[in-house]
């Protein structure tokens, strides 16, 4: 059987996904995690960060955040009925990084622990990268670089 | 009313993208990976930027945000740094959540015992 057939075979027999009720969590608790950002971007700026520099230490926290509730086992059931609700956000790219990182530690430091931290934020990075790269040249070659 | 925004528009986009994946039965790489790129591209045509300004965290905390944040950095670069910014720009703005990430990661991998 082709691969692409042995696929398509798959997404057939896959049993139907209760997609009213994981649509419901996906918004609340992507919701509540980016009310959560919101906090910190707000209490951030109310000790002196200003629109423009709010930006890197309210990511830093948030992928805190993420990473600490992956180590204590937290965001993995979390996602289990969160879904894209827990993924989407940048504390699921944490969780997406953490969690391979910890999986893959018994194949050793460089192997498992070095290799797989980017088994799922290497495809988002390297397209998100490649993307910006041909958006940033459309842009140069069209307005010269005008902001 | 910035809270009840970024968790009405934040939450708002994460439905969607598990619609999305639910109905197209995609995996949730293809659609991590999909919603940079769109991010990204909305970005290009300036169309971000209003959207993160009403929604704040809403619109900057989900993956789409991580696409704006390359292509903002990018392109706010281009000016000072000419083509050199197409390489150098998107990592100015993204690369502190990227390396906290990376440094949490291998820190809990070595603070926790392996899992069988």
């Amino acid at each position: 059987m082709e691969p692409k057939e042995y696929r398509q075979r798959v997404k057939r027999l896959e049993p139907p996904r209760p997609i009213a009720r994981n649509a419901l969590w996906a918004f609340v608790v992507g919701g509540v995690i980016c009310l959560i950002g919101q906090v910190v971007q707000s209490g951030l700026m109310a000790v002196g960060y200003n629109q423009e520099t709010v930006k890197a230490p309210t990511s830093i926290i948030m992928v805190f955040l993420g990473a600490l509730a992956t180590a204590l086992g937290i965001y993995d059931r979390i996602a289990k009925f969160g879904g894209m609700g827990a993924n989407l956000p940048i504390t699921g790219f944490s969780n997406a990084v953490v969690a391979p990182a910890m999986e893959f530690k018994q194949e050793g430091p460089i192997m498992g622990t070095g290799a797989r931290i980017f088994q799922i934020a290497g495809p988002v990075i390297a397209y998100g990268l490649l993307t910006a790269f041909v958006v940033g040249l459309v842009r140069f070659v069209i307005m010269g670089g005008k902001p | 009313m910035s809270y009840l925004l970024a968790f009405l528009v934040g939450g708002a986009l994460c439905l969607l993208a598990q619609l999305v994946m639910d109905v197209t039965k995609a995996t949730a790489a293809e659609i991590l990976v999909g919603s940079v790129m769109l991010g990204a591209i909305a970005a290009g045509f300036g169309l971000y930027e209003p959207f993160a300004k009403f929604a704040g965290a809403g619109a900057t905390i989900p993956l789409p945000g991580f696409g704006f944040s390359l292509v903002s950095g990018l392109i706010k670069e281009l000016p000072k740094e000419g083509w050199v910014a197409l390489f150098s720009g998107a990592f100015k703005a993204t690369g502190a959540g990227i390396k906290a990430a990376l440094i949490f990661g291998v820190i809990a991998s070595f603070a926790t015992r392996a899992r069988a």
